[in-house]
């Protein structure tokens, strides 16, 4: 059983954080960003090929946060690859001693670098959901019986912030019904937004880490709620950034996510902290945070 | 010419489980020539409906469901028994479901199975609304497709991209989701969301034997019979 699941099962406020693999074969600064946190969260998350741009696999690096004694979170995107692929590799993971899979639709091929390329999403999300708990159970998608069945530990994603958050409550007890077992969040920003959407989603029963991202700038924040679905920086946390001379601002950043976290903690099971890049400074948010 | 051939009875049946007084409109054009629509199809329909315990309140048959203003007309002339439907059956491809769909403020099912456009497409000039993609899912979303609005063609909801009903893709493209999610508010069929969708089934896509052999699909003899006369 992986510790994150431990972790979620005792009740326990779990930390998740996250780590982008580079584009090209130099891992080096990326294994660094992880061993940066490791000792402050339960487990990472690897993305797999973010924003449709194409870089090293997420199952490489996984593999190798593994090696050096680290708990990997393998995120799976439904664009790159067909049914028999995305099984394909789940069985390879969990040989490879990796636990946990995050499940996404996948950002669309013509947000990335390689625009022409043919979009696959031959499973949406939650039916890759219902394809773990089958290969879980000893069979592939098509009822085959498996010669050796993984325990993959999988969840899933959802959008607290989302304007309306119905069909994002809708889909999120779908993905329940297809077996997923946690949930990290889009980013939240608004901590009376995140409680109203987690009356509704607490009554499913499944844990939900609350999603930190940790803002770099006001024009960032900007960008974000100009441009990315379900993120939703209030004014007021704009201004502090944009009022904060630029030496300062990752001390702000830092006190603004740690603030959201203290807010929120209360609600949910646990957070997952997205630093982009800034990984060193996860360990002083979760001082502060109090956890 | 778009090949249509109809679901099983107990689809169609499950499709409507929660609706009592169904409407039938049957398409004239591509459909009447596969038996699937046009006056015949649509008696027939009518009989198994009743068999199964449904009330027809009427039917009628329209010359191409893929005209959306001809749609309108006649669905505006029989409005008075149209408003007591709870359900509109369309006996047509995914076109005329859509344009359907897209007439009228009531729940509409597909009866047919759209799996081929041979040659002549009706009166609908593109394939960009309807992929033939064998396995209509437009009554699990009262007209709108998910396969073709959605630029991922994704059958279970929303992914998290769209911002303010826009796509990620294109933000003068309206997200197919949030547009199903408005719909079957609208409708009071969000019932219809929860249901588990099942990844599609691509050998649906593929010609048979019969279809290849068919003038609407084998260019190559079509020559032949030019070159001998």
């Amino acid at each position: 059983m992986s510790k994150l699941s431990e972790a979620l099962k005792k009740k326990e406020f779990a930390v998740t954080s996250e780590v982008g693999p580079p584009k090209g074969v130099n891992i080096k600064a990326c294994i660094e960003d992880a061993e940066l946190i490791k000792d402050r969260v339960t487990a990472i998350n690897v993305t797999d090929n973010q924003s449709a741009v194409m870089r090293i696999s997420s199952k490489a690096i996984c593999r190798h946060l593994v090696e050096k004694g680290m708990e990997p979170v393998f995120q799976l995107v439904c664009r790159d690859r067909n049914r028999i692929a995305l099984q394909s590799d789940l069985l390879g993971v969990w040989s490879l001693g990796i636990q946990n899979v995050l499940c996404l639709t996948g950002d669309h091929n013509s947000l990335g670098d390689h625009q022409g390329s043919m979009p696959v999403f031959d499973l949406d999300s939650v039916q890759l959901i219902k394809a773990i708990t089958d290969l879980n159970a000893g069979r592939d998608m098509e009822g085959n019986e498996l010669d050796g069945s993984p325990d993959l530990f999988h969840g899933a994603v959802v959008t607290p912030e989302s304007d309306p958050v119905e069909p994002q409550l809708i889909k999120m007890k779908k993905k329940i019904d297809a077996g997923a077992q946690f949930f990290q969040t889009q980013a939240v920003y608004s901590p009376d937004v995140f409680e109203k959407f987690m009356n509704e989603a607490q009554k499913l029963g499944v844990p939900v880490m609350v999603g930190i991202v940790v803002l770099k700038s006001a024009g960032m924040a900007k960008f974000m709620n100009a441009n990315v679905a379900g993120v939703s920086v209030p004014d007021s946390i704009i201004k502090q950034m944009a009022d904060t001379p630029k030496e300062d601002r990752a001390k702000k950043s830092i006190e603004i996510s740690a603030q959201i976290i203290r807010q929120v903690k209360s609600m949910c099971q646990g957070a997952h902290i997205m630093p982009l890049g800034w990984d060193k400074h996860v360990p002083a948010i979760l001082e502060q945070a109090g956890l | 010419m778009i090949l249509t051939e109809q679901k099983p009875m107990k689809e169609i049946l499950k499709l409507l489980n929660d609706e009592k007084n169904i409407f039938l409109i049957g398409c004239n054009g591509c459909a009447e020539v596969c038996d699937t629509g046009g006056k015949e199809a649509c008696l027939k329909m009518k009989g198994e409906l009743e068999k199964a315990g449904k009330k027809v309140l009427g039917c009628i048959d329209i010359d191409f469901l893929c005209n959306k203003m001809l749609d309108r007309i006649r669905i505006d002339r029989n409005m008075d028994i149209i408003k007591n439907a709870d359900s509109i059956l369309v006996l047509s491809c995914g076109i005329g479901v859509q344009a359907v769909g897209a007439v009228i403020e009531k729940p509409v099912c597909p009866a047919n199975n759209s799996v081929f456009v041979g040659g002549f497409q009706g009166l609908w000039p593109s394939t960009e609304r309807c992929e033939e993609c064998g396995k209509c899912f437009l009554g699990l979303t009262s007209g709108i497709c998910p396969i073709t609005a959605c630029t991922k063609g994704l059958l279970n909801g929303p992914c998290g991209g769209a911002l303010k009903g826009m796509c990620e893709v294109d933000k003068e493209r309206e997200c197919g989701w949030h547009n199903i999610y408005e719909r079957l508010k609208k409708l009071g069929k969000l019932k219809k969301l929860n249901m588990f969708v099942e990844a599609r089934d691509y050998r649906k896509m593929m010609p048979d034997k019969k279809t290849r052999g068919s003038k609407y699909y084998d260019i190559e003899s079509e020559e032949e019979v030019i070159v001998n006369e």
